[in-house]
């Protein structure tokens, strides 16, 4: 065994663990790395850190109830997940949700977008060695939180959906804050292109690491910012709108490079492109309820529902099994993370050690996402 | 000789790229002024405001007289997900009507196992619980987590619907 571990010029693979505490894996994921020297050969995640079995606590609550446990999945996509579980129930129920529903989600699924996109950039810097984009981002970032606390309540884990529409009706700042924040944002996103984008440093550790071609992108089901910088035209929004994406004009940005630097790319042209559709639905949000008509138990018909969103990291699926009770028999969550995740191992061998980094970043993995 | 100055313009491309850069940092170290976006957290909290939505933990509102909106239906108790409510509900027999009467004993709340997801206010038939804005919650052991929400000696509103 140890023979066959050695080649021809006398050196020796060996392992190295790279987290679970590691910092730049963003929580707890390990990763099992076979090394040449500073050369990977092989990836292996080891995930299940952060396991708190979501799937089956959902078994045992009401579709009410679940919602608050979609929160904790993809922390920084709170407002997505919560809005798949909502739109699989009302759609199960046939139930029609107002005008002013769709476009509050609409708008709060983008602010919550920008944020997570916000988020990464700067984790994206720091992870590159720059600390200045950490604090840069979270000086944007906190302009959303703020309005999120306003309106919904709580600054990250909202729980605002529920089936039938959303919890409170959008506050009485709402507006002239939203407005507020994308003028100024407006400003600093160029920024954000100045100092990293451009950046030799950044260019030569991101340019032409970590390629993905199409046909992998689609094989390993790598969905969301990473899937279209590879040229995969796999946005929820475009293919299957839901709530009010059919209504407002935006581009789906896709790259062809693959690598890490499209990736990154991918992710700022969405950052004004969620400014772009928040900016058409701003202005005119509708009068109308904020709860369709709903029973006091929310009971789903018996059979099999599927939906899905885009997220900031991609496409989340929602898939429940219902016997007809007012719990779930099962339910999947096919999670964006875990997907991307996959395609760690296949786009880093041959690259360095700190190229995995650059690799990781770009993927923009949440790892309770992953674990659920 | 092309390659040699292909080599100096990209010294001087990458010297320009971190020029443009620093010239951001620098822009903001020279108008440090000009937007201040940090808060002092602990010095600050007399004029911190925190948004009236802002959930902070459960209460049940009382009024002057010391008389809150709880019948004791559990609603709030099945609404929630962590099962952090816990209600003990005693019986009365009203004078007048000699019926026995449903009134709440204790009102238990476990905030060490609340997630603040809202759903037992909503849930509330009578309005009886709210979030309040209290921050900084932490405490040094478990048990002091454990609320009572009803306050000693109060009782139920007369015009709260059974």
């Amino acid at each position: 065994m140890q023979a066959e571990l050695i080649s021809k010029d006398g050196t020796q693979e060996y392992f190295v663990n790279m987290g679970p505490q590691h910092p730049s894996t963003h929580g707890v994921l390990r990763l099992v790395l076979t090394l040449d020297g500073e050369i990977i050969k092989r990836v292996e995640p080891h995930i299940g850190y952060v396991h708190r079995s979501i799937e089956k606590m959902a078994e045992f609550d009401t579709y009410k109830q679940i919602i608050h446990l979609t929160d904790r999945m993809d922390y920084l996509s709170a407002h997505m997940n919560n809005e798949a579980v909502a739109l699989l129930v009302e759609n199960a129920l046939e139930i029609e949700v107002s005008d002013r529903v769709k476009v509050i989600r609409t708008i709060m699924s983008e602010l919550t977008r920008l944020a997570s996109h916000q988020l990464w950039w700067g984790v994206m810097g720091m992870d590159m060695g720059a600390i200045t984009t950490f604090l840069y981002a979270f000086r944007d970032r906190e302009m959303i939180n703020d309005i999120m606390e306003e309106t919904t309540g709580a600054r990250l884990t909202m729980n605002y959906n529920t089936p039938g529409g959303v919890m409170f009706d959008l506050h009485p700042n709402f507006q002239k804050q939203v407005k507020e924040f994308i003028k100024i944002f407006k400003t600093k996103l160029p920024e954000y292109d100045e100092l990293l984008s451009g950046n030799i440093i950044f260019t030569e550790r991101t340019k032409g690491i970590g390629k993905l071609s199409l046909a992998d992108a689609i094989s390993f089901g790598v969905t969301g910012p990473s899937g279209r910088a590879s040229g995969f035209a796999c946005d929820v929004r475009k293919t299957n709108p839901y709530s009010a994406y059919d209504r407002v004009n935006f581009t789906e940005i896709l790259l062809v490079e693959g690598d890490a630097y499209a990736r990154y790319k991918a992710r700022i042209f969405e950052m004004w492109e969620s400014i772009s559709i928040i900016d058409q639905l701003i202005d005119n949000i509708p009068e109308g309820v904020i709860m369709a008509p709903m029973k006091a138990i929310v009971k789903l018909p018996k059979g099999e529902f599927y939906q899905r969103v885009e997220t900031a990291r991609g496409e989340l699926g929602v898939f429940v099994v219902s016997d007809g009770n007012k719990t779930p028999y099962r339910v999947k969550f096919r999670s964006p993370g875990f997907s991307n995740l996959s395609v760690l191992d296949h786009i880093s061998r041959g690259h360095k050690i700190a190229d995995l980094v650059a690799i990781m970043s770009t993927l923009d993995l949440v790892i309770p996402d992953i674990d659920r | 000789m092309s390659t040699i100055i292909a080599y100096f313009k990209g010294i001087g491309q990458g010297l320009n790229t971190l020029w443009t850069g620093m010239k951001v940092t620098g822009y903001y170290f020279f108008h440090a002024r000009k937007e201040i976006i940090t808060m002092q957290y602990p010095d600050n909290r007399d004029t911190l405001k925190i948004p009236e939505r802002f959930r902070g933990r459960v209460v049940m509102l009382h009024d002057q007289n010391n008389e809150h909106a709880c019948n004791g239906c559990t609603m709030c108790e099945m609404a929630c997900p962590n099962g952090s409510i816990k209600i003990i509900t005693d019986k009365i027999l009203n004078p007048e009507t000699g019926k026995a009467v449903r009134i709440i004993d204790k009102h238990i709340y476990h905030f060490s196992m609340c997630t603040l997801c809202n759903l037992c206010v909503q849930a509330c038939p009578s309005n009886a619980l709210a979030m309040d804005n209290s921050y900084e919650n932490s405490v040094y052991d478990r048990s002091e987590l454990t609320f009572v929400l009803n306050q000693p000696g109060s009782k139920i509103r007369d015009n709260v619907k059974d």
